[in-house]
């Protein structure tokens, strides 16, 4: 009988479940980024543990789907819907609006570590394109102003409660 | 006795249908002769959030409800008994301003989205649910369902059109101890929302048509595989799974049977190659999800070696119907060899944007002016595309064409999963050409080269064509690397990455020479070929764009319209992104 590995980011009764379980890996590096926001190293050296998979074999499953993230993210994460109806709706030019008035320079975390800014391919709420979404809000018919302003309100929320 | 009934999908949600709930509820909360409901999608997408209330005998369906309009309702039609007509979208599915959006539909997989509570087994019971595999498993051979299926002419719906029946009929005759069902719900196409709508307003359906699947193979266990995008279909199918359970209508010797079937809920990580059958199946085992040759065909050699069925989501949806309504019925609908009916997820210009469930067979322009109520804003058609990353455009002057696989096939662009997204003379071909290989190019897998690096010179090409940098041979190498890609990558991905190129190039190859020899965007859109100027009467003179512009080209005194030196602009845009008062004409 294996001993069960010692975890921070899981519980013991999720390891009984997924031990020696190579088909586990991906649902294990979902709850971990579920609970930190990101996948941390430590995380990965554990779930290699419990799977018996080889930690450059996690690290080329984590590189390979978009969901997985190495660094925490900013408070408010914005995602940018790129899908076709918000594409013909002038995406693009929230994300410009984003990236200009949040001043990323190549990278998708502000500085203060407010806002990571997260293209993605489709919400899926076509009918009120152009959308982007906040945490959990979803803010739709955008024009340049409405969006400038949302992120005010964002920027205000977020200094407040730090 | 009123009930009041909020569709709760997730279109609904973002256009506000909780906070429409949520005022019911306070309203109607010492009224206890009135029942609250939520339901599914119910297609309106253009008239979220929707409302029905029913007095049991005429139903109301009121669209764009806000807060205070559901006051006004709850005031006037609950509490006084006379409907705000203003407001009403549709009266008994029949009459109302939105009829007509209606009239061609014929719903077999939509058949209880936004009818009934999606999380209630009896609801779905009452409309026949799991009758069909009551029947299956009382009185049928797994050969006579298989027969039934092939003989309805049911094809895979998520877009490469095989027979479903044929597909069963290989999986059946495999030899083994274990089999597997999997239906494939990751819906991955920017624009294609029908599998989410099916799992969200009615998940019941697919998991039924999951078990009789698995009747007919053999196999006692189903994989769901589901995007994990679509946080609320993930939801209700595992609260779905876990009721089913508890009733005892997932587990061993189901109805009465020596039938067993179990169902295991995996979510996605986010790629769109996990949509290739035998990419999924790697993604749930745990690994990169990168497609495998085949043959071996999962139906031989599948999930963990074992032989396997995959079917999409609205396949599965049908099966029941088929089952119970007889093959005669399905196979009555339709063209020659597409039968019964398709799910589109309309999307762009049209007036009626949503989820349309249309027979086989129907025109495209039926669907566009019809079913949709043509373009928006009195704008001209110029095209739709089907099929998302993996189709192509079909121009106006094809739009007669049927919706039948082969017919679509024919002009270049595939039936596809069901995104149909409609394009005005104010969409650039070129640059939705650009969108979706751009699309493609970031999730190719990288495993076969022609794919990898094939579709990033296509896209590098297409980007400096919309940034007016094109050269003459451009079109050619565009098309001779597109022909290459097709022939020499695995799996569908790279196969059909081309396809939105080449359709346009077919049909638009005007637009692509415009731009390449007379640095001109006919549609007006490409950034880098249009012309910033600004509105005086719309411009207050507050400077931002002035002290914004890169090139230093707008000048103007404070609190008068300002100018732009059109001999020194870059046309960057940047005044048409600041500009808070809508003053920058973008022509």
């Amino acid at each position: 009988m294996q001993t069960i590995p010692e975890s921070k980011f899981f519980e013991r009764e999720t390891i009984e479940h997924t031990l020696n379980d190579p088909s586990q890996v991906i649902p294990l590096l979902q709850k971990v980024q579920e609970k930190e926001g990101y996948v941390p190293e430590k995380a990965i050296e554990e779930i290699s543990e419990i799977t018996g998979v080889s930690v450059s074999n996690i690290f080329s499953v984590i590189t390979f789907y978009k969901q997985f993230r190495l660094r925490p993210p900013g408070k408010y994460m914005i995602r940018v819907c790129d899908g076709t109806a918000c594409h013909v709706n002038d995406a693009r030019t929230l994300l410009d609006i984003l990236n200009d008035e949040l001043k990323l320079e190549g990278t998708d975390t502000t500085e203060d570590g407010l806002f990571t800014v997260m293209p993605v391919a489709c919400l899926g709420c076509c009918s009120l394109a152009p959308v982007i979404m906040i945490n959990e809000d979803t803010h739709g018919k955008l024009t340049p102003q409405k969006l400038r302003k949302i992120i005010k309100e964002y920027q205000k929320k977020g200094k407040e409660t730090n | 006795m009123y009930k009041v009934t909020v569709g709760m999908a997730t279109c609904g949600i973002s256009a506000g249908a909780d906070k429409v709930y949520k005022s019911f509820e306070t309203f109607l909360k010492d009224n206890k002769d009135i029942t609250l409901a939520t339901t599914g999608c119910m297609g309106m997408c253009y008239k979220e959030p929707l409302v029905e209330i029913t007095d049991g005998k005429t139903v109301y369906l009121y669209g764009d409800v806000d807060e205070k309009k559901a006051q006004k309702i709850v005031e006037s039609h609950l509490k006084n008994n006379t409907p705000v007509d203003e407001f009403i979208v549709l009266k008994d599915y029949k009459s109302g301003a939105e009829q007509q959006f209606n009239e061609r539909q014929y719903k077999i997989v939509l058949r209880n989205c936004g009818l009934i509570d999606p999380d209630s087994i009896e609801e779905y019971e009452k409309r026949d649910g799991y009758k069909a595999i009551r029947k299956v498993l009382s009185s049928m051979t797994p050969d006579e369902v298989i027969d039934v299926v092939f003989k309805s002419g049911l094809r895979g719906r998520g877009g490469a059109g095989f027979l479903t029946g044929q597909k069963w009929k290989f999986a059946k005759s495999s030899v083994a101890d274990q089999k597997y069902v999997i239906c494939n719900a990751d819906e991955g196409d920017p624009g294609a929302f029908m599998d989410r709508s099916v799992l969200e307003g009615d998940p019941h359906s697919v998991i039924e048509g999951m078990m009789i699947c698995g009747y007919a193979i053999g196999a006692s266990v189903g994989y769901i595989y589901c995007r994990a995008e679509y946080p609320l279909a993930v939801r209700r199918l595992k609260k779905a799974i876990r009721l089913l359970e508890e009733k005892g209508y997932l587990g061993d010797n189901l109805f009465g049977s020596n039938f067993s079937f179990r169902i295991k809920l995996k979510e996605g990580a986010g790629a769109f190659v996990c949509g290739e059958e035998t990419a999924l199946m790697q993604s749930i085992e745990g690994k990169r999800g990168t497609p495998r040759p085949r043959p071996p065909y999962p139906a031989v050699k599948g999930l963990w070696g074992k032989p396997t069925n995959i079917n999409n989501v609205e396949t599965f949806a049908n099966v029941p119907w088929i089952i119970l309504n007889g093959w005669e019925k399905f196979a009555a609908m339709g063209t020659e060899k597409s039968k019964g009916t398709k799910v589109f997820a309309i999307a762009g210009k049209a007036v009626r944007t949503g989820l349309v469930e249309v027979p086989m067979g129907i025109t495209i322009r039926d669907v566009v002016f019809n079913v949709c109520g043509g373009i928006k804003d009195g704008k001209k058609f110029k095209a739709v595309q089907m099929g998302g990353p993996s189709g192509g455009c079909i121009p106006e002057s094809l739009a007669d064409t049927q919706i039948d696989y082969e017919q679509i096939t024919k002009t270049g662009a595939i039936m596809g999963s069901g995104g149909l997204v409609v394009m005005d003379e104010t969409t650039c071909m070129v640059e939705m050409a650009r969108f979706f290989l751009n699309f493609t190019q970031l999730e190719s897998c990288g495993k076969c080269t022609s794919c990898r690096i094939g579709t990033l010179r296509m896209l590098e090409i297409l980007e400096r064509i919309v940034e007016g940098k094109g050269k003459e041979d451009d079109i050619d190498r565009l098309v001779e690397m597109g022909e290459y890609i097709k022939k020499t990558s695995q799996c569908g991905l790279g196969q059909t990455a081309p396809n939105p190129v080449l359709t346009t190039i077919k049909y638009f190859r005007d637009e692509y020479e415009a731009h390449i020899r007379e640095k001109r965007c006919p549609a007006h859109s490409c950034g880098a070929l249009v012309k910033f100027s600004i509105i005086p009467e719309k411009c207050t003179g507050c400077m931002i764009c002035a002290r914004q512009c890169p090139a230093n080209c707008i000048s103007g005194e404070k609190k008068k319209p300002h100018v732009i030196d059109q001999s020194k602009c870059t046309r960057c845009g940047k005044c048409f992104t600041v500009c808070n008062f809508d003053a920058i004409l973008k022509d």
